[in-house]
C-alpha cells in the first residue's frame, strides 16, 4: 500500500536527518531511489526545485514525491510523516530540557556546542558566497557580475542601519535579489 | 485572546516559511529577526540555545524551530500552529508546481530571480551567525572553538572533504566537557551530581 509506504520511508528521513538539509539529501536519496519513487534525474531535477522554493528542502521533496506518487493525499502522508519526528523530539527536549538545563555538565556541553554552530554556520554562508562569485576548482577565475551584487547585498544587509538608520530584514533582501536578479541575468 | 495568539503564530511562521529559500541555515536570519528582534518572543540567549537543540536534533531546522517558539508562546497547540504554519506555504507551493508545472526552472524570469536570490542566501547565512556571535559569551575557549570550527567546516565545503558537521559538534562538546571537569576538580569540589 503507497500511503503506508510513503509514510514509512519519509518517516525514517524525519527521524535520521541530522544537521540540515544538505546532510539530508543522501539519505532521501536512498529511500527515494530504492523504493523506486524516482529515477536519479528526476531527484535531480527535484533538488534543484527544492533549492529554489521557499521551504525546508526536506518537506519539499517529501511534498513532490508524495503528490507524484499518490496525488494530494500522498503528498499530505508523506508531509506529515517528515515533519512527525522533529516535532515531537523537540516537544520531548523542550519538558526534559527544563529539568536537566541547571545540571553544570549539560550546561558545559552547551556552552562548547554554542560557539562550534556558530562556526559552522558562518563557514556556509561564507562558503556559499565564495561559490557564487568564484568557480571552485583548479582556477578561482572570479565572476565579476556576481561579485558586485554580492557586495552590493553585503552592504545592504550590514550597512543599512548606520547608512540609512534604517534596518534591512531579511524578507526585504531576498526581495531585492529577487529583482536584482531579473534585471541582471 | 488565547485563540488570537495562535493565529498570531500561524500567520508568523507561514510568513517565515514563505520567504525561506535556501535551507534552514537561512532561516534562522529571518527567525532571529522576527521572533527576537520585533516580536520578542524569545531572547537572544535562548535563540542562540534553540540553534544547538536544531542542530543537534534531527528533522528540518524550521520545523524545530517552529515547535520551540509556538510551545514557548502558547504551550501545545502553540506548538502544533507554528509547525502547520511554517509547512503550509512549500506544501502548497510544491503541490502546485507538481501538478501543474513541468519544467519549473525553464521559465526564464524564475530562473534569473533565482539566480540573485542564490546571492543573497549566503550573505543572510554569514549575517545571522555574526549576529549570534555577537551575543555569545566571550572566552579563550569560546572562541577557540568558534574559529577552529569556522575553518575546518570552511575548508571540508573548499575542498570537498566527506565530512559530517555532527563529528565537529561532537568534538565541541567533549572538549567543553572536559575543560569543564577539570576546571572543577582543580578548584576543588569534588561536587558530584
Amino acid at each position: 500500500m503507497i500511503y503506508l509506504e510513503l509514510f514509512l520511508g519519509f518517516l525514517r528521513v524525519g527521524c535520521f536527518a541530522f544537521g540540515g538539509a544538505y546532510s539530508a539529501i543522501p539519505l532521501i536519496r536512498d529511500v527515494v531511489i530504492s523504493a523506486g519513487w524516482l529515477t536519479e534525474d528526476a531527484l535531480t531535477d527535484m533538488i534543484a526545485v527544492s533549492e529554489s522554493t521557499p521551504g525546508p528542502i526536506m518537506i519539499n521533496l517529501a511534498t513532490y514525491v508524495g503528490s507524484v506518487k499518490a496525488g494530494f493525499l500522498g503528498s499530505a502522508v508523506a508531509t506529515f510523516a517528515v515533519v512527525f519526528p522533529s516535532f515531537v523530539i523537540i516537544l520531548l527536549v523542550m519538558v526534559i530540557f527544563r529539568r536537566v538545563m541547571n545540571n553544570p555538565y549539560v550546561e558545559a556541553v552547551i556552552e562548547g556546542l554554542i560557539p562550534c554552530v556558530i562556526g559552522i554556520i558562518s563557514a556556509v554562508g561564507g562558503y556559499m558566497m565564495l561559490r557564487c562569485c568564484f568557480a571552485t576548482g583548479s582556477d578561482w577565475a572570479p565572476d565579476f557580475k556576481a561579485l558586485f551584487l554580492t557586495v552590493f547585498l553585503a552592504f545592504l544587509m550590514f550597512g543599512s542601519k548606520p547608512v540609512f538608520r534604517r534596518k534591512m530584514s531579511p524578507i526585504m533582501l531576498i526581495l531585492v535579489s529577487a529583482v536584482l536578479g531579473i534585471v541582471f541575468y | 485572546m488565547k485563540s488570537s495568539k495562535l493565529f498570531e503564530l500561524f500567520i508568523t511562521f507561514t510568513k517565515i516559511g514563505l520567504f525561506t529559500f535556501g535551507g534552514g541555515y537561512a532561516m534562522l536570519a529571518i527567525i532571529e529577526n522576527i521572533c527576537v528582534e520585533r516580536k520578542r518572543w524569545i531572547t537572544p540567549d535562548e535563540m542562540a540555545r534553540l540553534t544547538v537543540v536544531a542542530e543537534s536534533t534531527p528533522g528540518p531546522i524550521a520545523i524545530n524551530c517552529a515547535t520551540y517558539i509556538g510551545y514557548r508562546i502558547a504551550g501545545l497547540a502553540g506548538s502544533v500552529f507554528a509547525t502547520l504554519g511554517i509547512v503550509l506555504p512549500s506544501f502548497i507551493i510544491i503541490f502546485s508546481i507538481s501538478r501543474f508545472l513541468d519544467n519549473f526552472l525553464e521559465i526564464e524570469a524564475v530562473a534569473s530571480a533565482f539566480k540573485g536570490i542564490r546571492l543573497a542566501i549566503g550573505v543572510l547565512i554569514f549575517e545571522a551567525a555574526v549576529k549570534m556571535m555577537r551575543k555569545i559569551k566571550r572566552n579563550a575557549v569560546s572562541v577557540t572553538i568558534l574559529a577552529t570550527s569556522f575553518l575546518v567546516m570552511l575548508a571540508a565545503d573548499l575542498f570537498a572533504w566527506n565530512f559530517s558537521s555532527v563529528s565537529l559538534m561532537l568534538v565541541a562538546a567533549f572538549v567543553s566537557l572536559l575543560l569543564f571537569s577539570f576546571k572543577k576538580r582543580s578548584s576543588g569540589g569534588a561536587g558530584q551530581q
